[in-house]
């Protein structure tokens, strides 16, 4: 019996709504159109916003509705205060164009903002020179899909997130397309959500920035040439499948920053062109399998105070730097990997190379003592150097070795 | 004198070494591009090959040229002509020779790689590499009339700019960790024009990002114009230096 549960509450939310909900159209005009429409409307009414241009902000949506907008309808917030602030549940809000949030330094204006509410949906907006974009504040069980949101941003300070989570949980951030805001997607103390087919691009900081958020899934997404990348921090229980990282280049920059973040599987990623692919820090029990890291200046850079990390199976290919540390002793595991800078062979010819490879090299223990020999990078002293210690190991992480390196790299499908 | 430089240009081209020099260069520069795909993995690889081979090539085929051309120039000094009209007209013509080898040798390579303007520069880099250890050659010839001894030593030249700065540059750096030694490096690195070279080029190159934060010093000088233009003038210097030393030698020496 207990599985016609949810169908008789289903229904029973639905009875009330039959047969008295209805549709209101709504035309550009002088003074407050949509809230006036929005205090006249009964509960579960839908208002069809008709093409033009509605000049107005600060518009509370305080009972369930949806607001859905035909091609061509625009609400130009005239760089002023909020557009739209919704503090009920059940809300839908669709095709819309927002533009023109003004910048302040005392309040995080957003486009949309959601206040303590649940089951809101926002779909297939365009956000457009949006101070924050989407900002959900204290909500739970919420949908961000497929919205495009274009900031205007010049500097950091002067800059907003596109989509703003603070509190929540089980919200589902997905399809959307976020650029040139500071960060692409934040999250703060967001539990169990999931984000997923996003693309983040050309932002001033992180294309995703994660602290204090637990048992939270993303993949499938695109960070490309944001400021910096993308940072999970102080977190628990993340599941990281299938992104890719491309693009981030600059002398503060990474593809993925971990720092303080423990228990989370990273798998089948694509981490290209960064300057340093994988930065850890504080990383523990992570798994990190199957993934791709191309053409990075520095593959992964992990620091000693990283335990029990398995990293398996992955494909280095083309890196200047495979790996480094700045630890003498090695508390994670590497094996099965593919390392285009392997230099062993395979005599029984079953795929495995027969000495094990050490992705440290000696240049990188060199320059994370001693940072000034950055100038000797390239130069024939350091390549015969390294020739030298690979024949004759001396100085580096004795532990630090995959012991089963693969002869050529695994077949990972990445388009 | 452009009578001398026409006759000793055409003897070098003709030479088989410059041949296979040339040859060297074109196998080297497509095998990267074929290996390694396009653009700037390539031009680094191409930038490993000259800091290597260009002052190797130089020095040491320099200096072969000269003892072999040794009767030859002191039939010429029968003829009422200045001694450094002499050495000139020999600096010029290898010049000639070895840098047009290197430029076509690694310009058409270079020029298939799609690698822009760091792509010229280091063309350019490489160039006054040529005329630089051409002059170090002649000198060390001038310098010692035993052919065993000015081998040797330009060997040693080679080593040295090549391995050992970098080496004594990496102790250097090692022992002085301490103190903030970035400006320092960047005054260092003017004493080896292989190095000033080498991080001219990389700077413009993405690798620069790699070099952290003496990288950002090195980039706040070679990135700029004036940067640019301050350390191909040093690099001119290099060449002129030895060169002219040479020339006052060889007008004292007793041949």
């Amino acid at each position: 019996m207990s599985a016609w549960k949810p169908f008789i509450l289903c229904l029973m939310t639905l009875i009330p709504c039959w047969g008295n909900t209805k549709t209101i159209d709504l035309y550009p005009g002088e003074g407050t159109v949509i809230s006036d429409a929005i205090r006249q409307a009964a509960p579960y009414d839908t208002l069809l916003l008709k093409e033009g241009i509605y000049r107005e902000n600060s518009i509370v949506v305080d009972k369930p509705l949806v607001l859905l907008g035909m091609e061509g309808a625009i609400v130009d917030g005239q760089m002023g205060d909020e557009i739209f602030v919704i503090v009920s549940d059940d809300v839908s809000l669709e095709n819309l164009t927002l533009k023109n949030v003004g910048v302040s330094y005392l309040k995080d204006r957003a486009a949309i903002r959601l206040n303590r509410v649940s089951n809101v949906t926002i779909r297939n907006n365009q956000l457009l020179n949006t101070f924050f974009g989407i900002y959900l504040q204290k909500s739970n069980e919420c949908l961000v899909d497929g919205n495009t949101i274009r900031g205007a941003a010049e500097e950091e300070s002067r800059a907003g997130n596109a989509i703003h989570i603070w509190q929540g949980n089980r919200i589902r951030v997905t399809h959307n397309t976020l650029s040139h805001h500071r960060d692409g997607i934040y999250f703060e103390f967001v539990d169990e959500s999931y984000i997923a087919f996003n693309q983040s691009r050309n932002n001033m900081r992180y294309g995703l920035h994660f602290m204090f958020s637990n048992d939270d899934t993303y993949e499938n997404n695109v960070f490309q040439n944001n400021g910096s990348g993308v940072a999970v921090m102080f977190s628990n229980r993340i599941s990281m499948e299938n992104n890719e990282f491309l693009d981030n280049w600059g002398g503060a920059s990474y593809g993925l920053l971990l720092k303080e973040i423990s228990d989370g599987i990273i798998r089948g990623n694509r981490f290209q062109s960064n300057t340093v692919g994988i930065y850890a820090e504080g990383a523990n029990r992570l798994i990190f399998s199957q993934n791709l890291l191309q053409n990075n200046g520095k593959a992964m850079d992990i620091k000693g105070n990283c335990m029990d990390n398995r990293i398996i199976e992955n494909n280095f290919i083309g890196n200047t730097f495979e790996v480094l540390t700045n630890s003498k002793s090695n508390l994670n595991h590497f094996e099965s990997n593919y390392w285009s800078q392997y230099s062993g062979y395979d005599l029984d010819r079953d795929g495995v190379g027969d000495l094990p490879h050490r992705p440290v090299n000696l240049f990188a223990l060199i320059i994370d003592k001693v940072p000034a020999a950055h100038m000797l990078l390239h130069s024939f002293l350091v390549s015969s150097l390294e020739v030298a210690e690979r024949m004759f190991p001396q100085f580096i992480p004795e532990q630090l070795i995959d012991s089963q390196p693969q002869i050529s790299p695994y077949p990972y499908d990445f388009d | 004198m452009g009578r001398i430089i026409q006759f000793l240009a055409t003897d070098l081209v003709k030479n088989k070494t410059i041949i296979f020099y040339l040859l060297f260069l074109w196998v080297t520069g497509f095998g990267l591009i074929s290996l390694q795909g396009q653009g700037e993995k390539t031009l680094l690889a191409l930038l490993n090959i000259s800091i290597l081979v260009v002052p190797l090539v130089c020095l040491v085929f320099s200096i072969i040229y000269f003892y072999n051309m040794y009767e030859f120039l002191l039939l010429l000094h029968a003829q009422p002509l200045a001694r450094s009209t002499l050495l000139i007209s020999f600096y010029i013509s290898l010049s000639l020779v070895l840098t047009g080898a290197y430029l076509v040798g690694l310009g058409l390579p270079l020029y298939f790689s799609d690698a822009g303007g760091a792509g010229l520069l280091l063309l350019l880099t490489g160039s006054l590499w040529n005329l630089i250890f051409i002059g170090l050659a002649l000198l060390m010839a001038i310098w010692a009339s035993d052919r065993t001894k000015g081998m040797g030593f330009s060997l040693l030249i080679w080593v040295y700019f090549v391995l050992l700065f970098d080496g004594l540059v990496l102790l250097l750096m090692y022992n002085f960790n301490e103190y903030p030694i970035e400006k320092l490096v960047l005054y260092i690195s003017f004493l080896n024009p292989l190095d000033l070279g080498r991080i001219l080029v990389l700077m413009q190159t993405d690798a620069a990002a790699l070099m952290g934060y003496s990288g950002a010093i090195f980039q706040m000088v070679f990135s700029e114009n004036w940067g640019k233009g301050l350390v191909l003038v040093l690099l001119l210097l290099w060449a002129l230096i030895p060169f002219s030393v040479s020339i006052r030698w060889f007008n004292k020496k007793d041949l």
